[in-house]
């Protein structure tokens, strides 16, 4: 035996050290003798990568990085700014950072930049922006005295001899702010600068996160639930009734999204064509017609109509793929129809679920334009406001904040959704 | 129950899907219990229909099939208890292989204990015990192919249908899964459906073959009787291997005819099977392996002249094309013993068979 173990080393000569270098040597000629290959792959997709890069990423990424930044009242007034720097905040500040602000305002004014930062402080404490106005008309009016800067601004406008007032300004000093995501998740900085609770009735952020996530589980809910039904359908029909069934699917998307939604708003409203038929019916009396447009309900039926094609394609394509001889082989074997749907049937639709599933509510979770036009006040989502601070209020921050945070909600799906299901089970179609 | 009863029988079965043809045309089987029985024949014959209609996955137009006496063409598949083997396995993906065979088990609510011990049982009738946990797509085609096997099989059915089963499989895979086959048939002593269009492998694994054609059971016979004595002239041309001529009949006796080919020149003598009398139509059909070569003159009743064309070399046997009357591709098949005569393209000799030999179909 020894000698058998001894023959086959001398027979293998090659050190652990001299097959490494050769499995290296291996692996840089094949990266060389695929070199090319893979240059002439890149090259196909560089449009792409490019059209990604910059249409996509680039803005992405000056969306994120406004979430978080504080604007341009520090360089606009410097002077305040350098000496707000040292002030703890406990007391009013001392008469030099009041001179300091003055002087800032007026030249703000001169300069006219005070719009900007009565823009930024105002999304910190509302009221500043006239305040500041105020200030500045009234400085430019005042003629010297021996009076102090304080004792000035405070006569202009008592709101100058409030803390809440100072500790606003300090806080849009820094480069960075968390005020937007504060406000995002209904939180704010009290006068002393402690983060605390916004009052019940200016709280509406929490609540429409929840009521989005309500609203796309709802939606993905009803999709799967009537579509499931129509994709089965679609891949045990035989091909020409299956071909038609499925331009039926197909219609919605080749019909304006605008259209859809306003067919839907007809049909619902308090004196659409569902109501008219109820109180026609004798089920209704007039004076009770149901509310189901401009609400959460208009919303959940709109949005489950426009997003039902991405429910039925996956699951179509699983079910497609499933051999009707399963469920032969589960009946045979002795289990009812619905066992074997249960057990053997449902089992391998999975990917197709999970896929279509994952679909729709990512689509729910960000949509817009319907919310938009049925949704009236209680079916608003998160969108709706995001697109409200772009386009009416111009708080660009807090929109970014709140995208950021539907970003995040949205990822942490994706990854539990990785860790259950794992996402190369997924299937699209 | 009738003494001689059948376990399963097939009474006039008809099967039509569009209403305009039949499928399956007057089928009547009768398979008595611990029979291993194939349905043999060309694709679109029927005879996987046939198999269908037992398992209750189709229903029969007409006709009635009884199972152990009683009819059950109202009786749902998963009633009926009969175990399936499907021709892609219809292994069950998202489950393990003991999972798969607990299935049936399962729906039949019996206790854990006696689940795990009839997988067992199961697993070790197929030698794939230790693979209880693999799941179907880590497993080779032979290895799902016992497991599906051992499921149709684990919850004891009296009756058990296959599809197909080896259709999937390589050659040498194949011969193997049949032995195995067989083996589990003769040690459980179920009855077996068996559905092939692989004659080899009907002759092998069989008791009797129903050997379909056109919706029709053109013969029902042990493998030897079919082989040896094919009743009409699909069969003969269906299983093994022949050379057919067709000609018209001259003289007709109890046990011999003579037929003249179609192109007059020869005519030869032959067994007569279904001819109906003299001056009819007739196929003739010989085995290759039954011509004697360089007979002795006068020996055999049937003697030509004729040319060697192609000489192939296949081991345990030479085949041989040669030129009879300078017309027809006549095989010939010579076993591969030491005194085997050496033959080379081109080469003149003479060829023999017995009249009992060649058998003569109504064409």
């Amino acid at each position: 035996m020894n000698e058998m173990v001894a023959r086959t080393d001398t027979l293998n000569p090659l050190t652990a050290d001299a097959r490494e270098f050769e499995g290296k040597a291996l692996r840089a000629q094949l990266a060389r003798s695929t070199r090319l290959e893979k240059a002439k792959a890149l090259l196909l997709v560089l449009p792409l990568l490019l059209f990604i890069g910059i249409m996509f990423i680039f803005p992405l990424a000056d969306m994120m990085l406004r979430s978080t930044d504080n604007g341009p009242v520090a360089e606009l007034m410097p002077d305040t700014a350098t000496r707000l720097l040292d002030w703890d905040q406990s007391t009013l500040p001392d008469e030099a950072i009041y001179a300091a602000l003055a002087r800032d305002i007026q030249t703000a004014q001169k300069e006219r930049t005070l719009g900007k930062i009565a823009t930024r402080l105002n999304f910190e404490l509302s009221g500043i922006r006239s305040l500041l106005t105020k200030s500045a008309r009234k400085l430019a009016q005042m003629e010297s005295s021996d009076e102090s800067w304080k004792q000035r601004l405070v006569q202009i406008d008592q709101r100058w001899g409030e803390l809440a007032t100072w500790s606003a300004i300090k806080r849009v000093l820094p480069s960075v702010t968390a005020t937007f995501y504060l406000s995002s998740l209904d939180l704010a900085y009290d006068a002393k600068g402690e983060v605390v609770r916004k009052p019940p009735e200016r709280a509406i952020y929490v609540d429409n996160f929840i009521k989005t996530f309500a609203i796309s589980l709802g939606v993905t809910l009803s999709c799967f639930i009537l579509g499931f039904p129509v994709a089965y359908l679609l891949s045990v029909l035989p091909t020409a009734k299956a071909n038609l069934l499925m331009i039926c699917v197909l219609l919605p998307f080749w019909t304006s999204l605008l259209v859809r939604t306003t067919s839907w708003i007809a049909l619902l409203q308090t004196h659409g064509i569902v109501n008219d038929l109820l109180v026609w019916l004798g089920i209704l009396n007039e004076g009770n017609r149901l509310d189901m447009m401009y609400n959460m309900f208009g919303t959940v039926v709109a949005m489950t109509h426009i997003l039902l094609p991405f429910m039925i394609l996956p699951l179509f394509s699983v079910m497609k793929s499933i051999d009707p001889s399963f469920m032969r082989a589960a009946t045979s074997l002795g289990a009812s129809p619905f066992t074997a749907f249960i057990r053997v049937y449902l089992p391998q639709t999975k990917p197709g679920i999970a896929a279509g599933s994952l679909l729709v509510f990512i689509l729910a979770i960000g949509y817009y334009i319907t919310p938009a036009l049925v949704g009236g006040r209680t079916g608003q989502m998160i969108s709706n406001f995001i697109a409200y601070h772009m386009q009416q209020s111009l708080n660009w921050g807090l929109a970014a904040a709140l995208a950021v945070i539907l970003l995040i909600i949205v990822l942490i799906l994706y990854w539990l959704f990785n860790r259950i299901i794992g996402i190369d089970k997924l299937k699209l179609g | 129950m009738n003494q001689n009863s059948s376990f399963v029988e097939f009474r006039n079965v008809q099967k039509s899907y569009d209403g305009k043809t039949l499928v399956v045309k007057d089928f009547n089987l009768s398979i008595t219990r611990g029979e291993f029985v194939t349905m043999l024949g060309p694709s679109g014959s029927g005879k996987t229909t046939c198999l269908m209609m037992l398992a209750g996955f189709e229903t029969a137009t007409y006709g009635d099939i009884l199972l152990d006496g009683q009819p059950i063409n109202k009786v749902p598949p998963q009633k009926r208890g009969i175990g399936m083997v499907f021709q892609y396995y219809a292994l069950f993906p998202h489950m393990t292989v003991a999972e798969n065979l607990a299935f049936p088990l399962e729906v039949r609510k019996l206790g854990k204990s006696a689940i795990k011990q009839k997988i067992g049982n199961a697993l070790e009738m197929v030698e794939l015990g230790a693979l209880a946990n693999r799941r179907p797509a880590q497993l080779s085609g032979g290895q799902k192919q016992r497991v599906a096997l051992a499921r149709a099989l684990v919850f004891e059915p009296k009756l058990v249908l296959m599809d197909e089963p080896l259709g999937a499989l390589d050659k040498n895979l194949r011969e193997q899964m049949q032995y195995e086959i067989k083996r589990i048939h003769e040690s459980l002593g179920v009855t077996m459906v068996y559905v092939t269009h692989d004659q080899s492998e009907a002759l092998t694994m069989s008791d009797r073959i129903a050997v379909f054609n056109d919706g029709i059971v053109q013969q029902l016979a042990s493998p030897a009787t079919l082989y040896e004595e094919p009743e009409n002239a699909f069969v003969a041309s269906f299983i093994g291997e022949n050379n057919r001529f067709s000609g018209t009949v001259k003289s007709l006796d109890n046990d011999r005819c003579i037929v003249t080919l179609d192109d007059g020149d020869c005519s030869i003598r032959a067994l007569p099977i279904n001819i109906t009398g003299h001056g009819s139509r007739a196929i003739l059909s010989l085995r290759p392996e039954r011509v004697v070569i360089d007979p002795e003159e006068g020996s055999l009743p049937n003697i030509f002249k004729v040319r060697a064309e192609g000489v192939t070399y296949l081991g345990d046997h030479i085949r041989c094309s040669v030129n009879f009357g300078q017309r027809h591709q006549f095989i010939i098949k010579i076993p591969n013993s030491e005194q085997h005569p050496v033959l080379k393209p081109g080469s003149d000799f003479r060829i023999g068979w017995a009249g009992r030999d060649c058998r003569a179909f109504n064409a």
